[in-house]
């Protein structure tokens, strides 16, 4: 369905901006998951730097982007920020993360990344996410049953 | 030379590993994720795969609402996957490393964040880099309540002498 009306660069695209991403991930070695618990013992306050300095690129991109172009060059989305509802399901879920990250040293991005640097356990955190994606998938269509409508995609 | 060394040092202490492997890697991150936007106007998150890749082995509702996102989210995934390792390859040690954190850590960890991003609509890369950059107030006290969380966390599980 989506597929056909897609430009043909889009997945290539998708695939150029993943391996700068990635790239990113390894060279700020947050893919060891280490690095990341040495921050958060506060050993190492280098970390935020990762975060927030790619937080500065897209921060400028978010802002430029619509000013100086009409529309993607491959899609027909418009420019918008990335501006998510807040309610408490926030705050609840980010503690719930928090929790992870700190027991673990892992968030999905880095995860990914730290396999490429070759780092065979983490498939266990990866396995692990699955799992708990699932679990919360299942327990909310539970929840929602009775509204089948999909809320919006990313 | 006229820089107080006493701050100097301070500063060295916190930052073992100096600034620029972190910077520097960050705005790569943040590039990756703009090409994406410019190209696409999409807002990519690392966490959405994991229930888009869910919708291929699950019939659940809550799943296949991203079937129509599923395949590209593959290749960015994918992609994140190969670029880590072409980092290995050139600037890295050749696929050396491997993790010590102890794989209880790695797995109830990894359960924990997997139902945590769900919840709580986004991760490190979602609200951190792309909300953040967005300046979202969701994303910005998304990312103050988990990084306050996860502090707090590691301060504990390192207080109880759990190490690696």
């Amino acid at each position: 369905m989506a597929g056909s009306d897609r430009h043909p660069l889009f997945l290539p695209l998708i695939a150029v901006g993943g391996l700068v991403f990635g790239f990113g991930l390894g060279y700020s070695h947050m893919a060891r998951p280490e690095v990341v618990l040495d921050f958060l013992q506060f050993e190492d306050l280098g970390l935020p730097f990762v975060m927030f300095g790619g937080a500065l690129v897209t921060g400028v991109v978010y802002f430029l982007a619509p000013k100086l172009l009409k529309r993607p060059a491959l899609t027909n989305r418009s420019f918008e920020r990335r501006l998510k509802p807040f309610d408490n399901q926030v705050l609840v879920g980010g503690a719930i993360f928090g929790v992870g990250w700190g027991l673990s040293g892992i968030c999905p991005g880095a995860a990914y990344a730290s396999l490429g640097v070759g780092n065979v356990p983490i498939l266990w955190a990866l396995a692990g996410m699955f799992l708990g994606a699932f679990a919360q998938g299942v327990w909310r269509s539970r929840n929602d049953a009775s509204d089948a409508a999909p809320t919006g995609a990313d | 030379m006229v820089l107080d060394p006493v701050p100097l040092q301070l500063f060295a202490e916190y930052f073992p590993n100096g600034i620029s492997r972190y910077a520097i890697g960050g705005l790569f991150v943040g590039l990756g994720a703009s090409i994406i936007y410019l190209g696409t106007g999409i807002s990519a998150g690392a966490s959405t795969f994991l229930e888009s890749t869910l919708s291929y082995v699950s019939g659940r509702s809550r799943f296949q609402q991203y079937v129509s996102s599923r395949d590209w989210r593959l290749v960015f995934t994918v992609s994140i996957i190969a670029g880590a390792a072409i980092y290995s390859l050139t600037f890295g040690d050749n696929f050396q490393y491997s993790t010590d954190v102890q794989v209880w850590r790695l797995f109830v960890g990894g359960i924990l964040v997997g139902v945590g991003t769900r919840v709580g609509k986004g991760c490190t890369s979602g609200h951190g880099v792309c909300g953040v950059g967005s300046a979202s107030r969701t994303s910005l006290i998304g990312v103050a309540t988990f990084l306050l969380v996860a502090i707090g966390t590691a301060q504990l599980v390192a207080a109880m002498g759990v190490s690696p």
